[in-house]
């Protein structure tokens, strides 16, 4: 389908992005990659009545190290990220989902914070910023704000963002001293929307482990360094919590399973890399 | 830049295949939608219109972009490549072209176009992949017709072979 008729402005700071979604009221929306919102406006799924694009903004289009995280702009594209040369040693658990978000073709231009603002319950970028306890920077006419990562996301499709925000920045910590990062999905081809996706990390006290695609948003749950039976009935516990759902792709029964299944793979995977 | 109506229809210009080309487009018109009714190439065939099977696959300013997730208004002052670009003017295929007529990389060929736009930005930045890392590149695009399996033989004897 074609997407409904819109309003198009490109912009060349947040500063005038952030004014031009106040005058555009609810309905204006900000485009930086598009490759989620595209397919929302094509399906009609949205129907704004401005668009705003960012993707030429330079100010926002940048990936900066500092105070123990990596800030990554909102204009920056996932293929930038992947290029990184920080990337493997500063965020191994984002070098490890990236190659899981989307294909080679989508990376090119969608956004981190695109990603994040699309808020898909079975994202692998959601996922990373909530183990990991990242931020996002958000800015609107009245001024700044920063939201921690398990207040940004609400639910499927649905942020913390009120109208006349947009997201500016993203914090993602940088991976500490004798920590071990792991990630893994199951999708029904690489690159497709995954069924269920796992982040862990180990430490040397504890291991954590968060899970993309059951619930409506990554939920996060943190043990002590559990072994054997108590690993197993630990997962078995948060599976049933996250409940699950049926769609064409896999039973509620199925996802459970695999965070059962996957879920011991991947920490066992993040305890043998520990630093 | 001003704002765009959503109602009117603006100038769009940009170097299509090396040659400067202008049509008009209102802003929800989408870059395939432009490239096949306003400029009239017959290459960005459009599949799924969500991103998904990749036939509209081009190239924007040496990035590899879907034709249908990209507004024509976005593409103005743009450098645009298609499947056109690839054979010569007298109508010599490229030696791509010619490895996936050898291995019949293609049937239909509805696929191909956006496959070979594709792989010219991809073999630009990792010229000798391995079939694993095709494999996981050639995820993006949707073939109903080869299996893939011709389309990767195509790939890796041209990358072993060839002299351009």
């Amino acid at each position: 389908m074609k997407p409904k008729a819109f309003d198009y402005l490109k912009v060349s700071s947040a500063e005038e992005a952030v004014v031009a979604l106040a005058q555009g009221g609810e309905d204006a929306r900000i485009i930086a990659g598009g490759l989620s919102l595209m397919p929302m406006l094509n399906f009609r799924l949205a129907e704004p009545s401005i668009l705003i694009d960012i993707s030429k903004v330079d100010s926002l289009n940048y990936i900066r190290e500092a105070d123990g995280h990596v800030e990554i702009g909102a204009a920056t594209r996932q293929a930038d990220l992947m290029r990184w040369d920080g990337l493997a040693d500063k965020l191994p658990l984002v070098n490890a989902a990236l190659p899981y978000v989307g294909h080679y073709q989508t990376r090119a231009k969608g956004t981190v914070c695109g990603s994040l603002s699309h808020a898909d319950p079975s994202s692998e970028l959601p996922l990373c910023l909530a183990v990991l306890e990242g931020e996002v920077d958000l800015q609107s006419t009245n001024g700044k704000r920063t939201i921690p990562a398990d207040q940004f996301q609400t639910g499927m499709l649905s942020t913390a963002k009120q109208a006349g925000e947009m997201i500016t920045a993203a914090r993602y910590p940088t991976a500490k001293d004798g920590c071990g990062y792991a990630f893994t999905e199951m999708a029904q081809r690489r690159g497709d929307f995954a069924i269920v996706a796992l982040a862990a990390i180990a430490s040397a006290k504890s291991i954590k482990l968060g899970i993309g695609g059951v619930a409506d948003r990554p939920t996060v749950r943190e043990w002590d360094l559990l072994e054997g039976d108590a690993l197993n009935n630990a997962l078995n516990e948060f599976a049933w919590d996250l409940g699950g759902y049926d769609d064409i792709h896999a039973t509620a029964r199925y996802r459970r399973e695999l965070v059962r299944r996957l879920g011991r793979r991947v920490i066992e995977e993040a305890k043998t890399c520990r630093s | 830049m001003s704002k765009l109506n959503k109602d009117a229809r603006y100038p769009v210009t940009m170097t299509l295949n090396g040659e400067e080309v202008t049509g008009h487009a209102e802003p929800r018109m989408l870059l395939s939608d432009f490239l096949t009714h306003e400029i009239g190439i017959t290459s960005c065939h459009v599949g799924c219109e969500h991103g998904v099977c990749g036939a509209c696959t081009v190239i924007v300013d040496g990035t590899v972009m879907r034709g249908c997730l990209t507004l024509a208004v976005q593409a103005d002052g743009t450098t645009v490549e298609t499947a056109e670009s690839l054979a010569s003017k007298d109508g010599k295929l490229s030696e791509l072209q010619l490895a996936f007529k050898k291995h019949h990389g293609l049937q239909c060929g509805y696929c191909t176009t956006g496959i070979l736009m594709s792989l010219t930005a991809y073999l630009e930045e990792n010229p000798k992949p391995t079939e694993e890392e095709l494999r996981d590149m050639l995820s993006g695009h949707l073939c109903r017709c080869t299996g893939y399996v011709g389309i990767v033989k195509a790939v890796l004897d041209y990358c072993e072979n060839s002299t351009e």
